[in-house]
């Protein structure tokens, strides 16, 4: 097919049984086994994901730590070398141009991991905003593999292949190392809710890589995982998705995620809008919700409550850990509190829905 | 993979046919593609649905999927065991997965369905 990507791991992934689907203009496993198997493989054991789909942008120069301020609304001066941090690329409306992760390698070098359909727009915008900074942005998307390795076995099954102390790796800390004789970027992040690494290694490493972790957590349960498990785990533990539970019309308070906004740090793109909604409070925010029955609340749904469309799911699915059926909605912010009740139109059929408290699953510490 | 017993219709169910009843399912196909299947909406009984009727619908953790009958008749027994155990339909599609059972009120219509070789030469495409 014409302009779908294929990731280094492509072959390795028909081999192992995956079926492919075209996402966000790659061509990426949907499933090996099946997604609810993965999905309990990750909770219980380990699962190995291909994420080199995502993008990255390097961000170098003397000026990287204001340009960053200025283009995201998180502090991205407090975090130590070695730490990496959620944040968002704000809109003027303060809404999400994306959102990433920044890897604070140095005050004056930096990575953005950003989303495979977002790559080229979110290039264009960083590239925009660098005119009036002494910074160089480079697209480093396709020097990069990334896997991830998530689960309670992760540190164990890891530990065989890196010389990476991976305890003393706190979360959200990061450490440059081998693994399976490449340089690599582990970091203790994820996208699961579970224990895990992200570990960012050298795009024409991507097959050795992932040979060997699989090699050394086969006697532990690790399986590869496909896109399907990835967003039941990633529901699971409320993160959101590009596309679906946030973009560019939605703020970022309003997506519930008033802890990446640091308005005190000074002006940034889209910071009137934040202040501005921090002081009078905001209309709508992100809620979750579990349906009575068994079917599923998907994407676009219509909200119900006294007769009226009150909102629209952005995500839902079948719970696996949890076996309900669970999903997000924007609702007018008087109907967020945990037990409002209201409905949500399945094609037709009002299944009732009550407002619960997130994330939906926290794994035991 | 799809057993020569009975007819195939081109939305991928299946009918088994003996005497006037017709046991009806989604085939081996059907449930791969769909993957994970977490809820069934089983039909009434007693309902009769013309050819090509909506009968309810099969939802996987990737998709929904509308049941259709292949051929016109009342709806006599609905498999119950599929309200608890939906993911029966993943692992024994042709079997213990079955999804109702119906009085056919036109058997000629099943000249219209495939047999498994036509069918597997169907979604060989």
């Amino acid at each position: 097919m014409d302009g779908v990507k294929r990731t280094p791991l492509h072959d390795v992934h028909e081999s192992a049984g995956g079926r492919m689907v075209d996402f966000a203009g790659w061509r990426m496993p949907i499933q090996y086994r099946g997604t609810l198997e993965e999905h309990r493989a990750v909770r219980q054991a380990a699962g190995l994901f291909d994420v080199s789909h995502m993008g990255e942008a390097r961000v170098r120069g003397p000026q990287a730590i204001d340009y960053l301020q200025w283009i995201t609304c998180n502090d991205i001066s407090k975090p130590k070398p070695g730490r990496a941090q959620y944040n968002a690329l704000t809109t003027p409306e303060g809404g999400f141009v994306d959102d990433l992760l920044i890897y604070k390698i140095a005050a004056d070098d930096l990575l953005l991991v950003i989303n495979a359909g977002n790559t080229p727009k979110d290039l264009a915008w960083l590239q925009e905003q660098a005119g009036r900074f002494d910074v160089e942005v480079t697209d480093e998307s396709a020097d990069w593999c990334q896997l991830a390795l998530q689960g309670p076995k992760a540190v164990s099954i890891l530990e065989r292949c890196t010389d990476v102390e991976l305890a003393k790796l706190r979360y959200y800390s990061f450490r440059r190392g081998d693994v399976a004789g490449a340089s690599c970027i582990v970091s203790r992040t994820g996208y699961t809710g579970e224990d895990g690494f992200e570990v960012y290694g050298p795009a024409d490493a991507a097959v050795g890589l992932w040979n060997a972790v699989m090699e050394a957590g086969a006697a532990d349960g690790l399986q590869p995982v496909g896109l399907g498990a990835r967003d039941t785990l990633r529901l699971e533990a409320k993160m959101a998705l590009y596309g679906n539970d946030i973009d560019e019309s939605t703020t970022v308070l309003e997506a519930d995620l008033g802890w990446i906004v640091k308005l005190a740090k000074g002006d940034f793109i889209g910071r009137d809008v934040l202040a501005r909604q921090a002081e009078e409070g905001v209309q709508k925010r992100l809620a979750g919700f579990e349906l009575g029955g068994r079917r599923i609340a998907r994407h676009d749904y219509p909200a119900v409550h006294d007769g009226k469309v009150v909102g629209r799911v952005t995500s839902g699915t079948f719970a696996p850990t949890l076996e309900k059926s669970i999903g997000l909605c924007y609702l007018p912010v008087e109907l967020t509190e945990p037990g409002t009740r209201f409905e949500v139109d399945c094609r037709g059929r009002a299944e009732p829905a009550t407002v619960v408290p997130t994330p939906f699953y926290k794994r035991d510490a | 993979m799809h057993p020569d017993d009975r007819k195939y219709s081109k939305d991928h169910e299946w009918i088994l046919v003996d005497g006037e009843t017709g046991t009806v399912g989604i085939t081996d196909f059907a449930q791969k593609e769909l993957g994970d299947i977490v809820f069934v909406e089983l039909p009434e009984t007693d309902q009769s649905v013309d050819k090509d009727g909506a009968l309810g619908s099969i939802e996987s953790v990737k998709s929904v999927s509308e049941i259709f009958l292949p051929v016109s008749g009342t709806v006599t027994e609905v498999n119950e065991a599929l309200n608890d155990s939906p993911e029966t339909v993943n692992s024994d599609p042709h079997g213990d997965g079955w999804y109702c059972k119906i009085t056919l009120s036109n058997p000629a219509e099943l000249d219209d369905l495939m047999d498994a070789e036509a069918y597997e030469k169907f979604i060989a495409g």
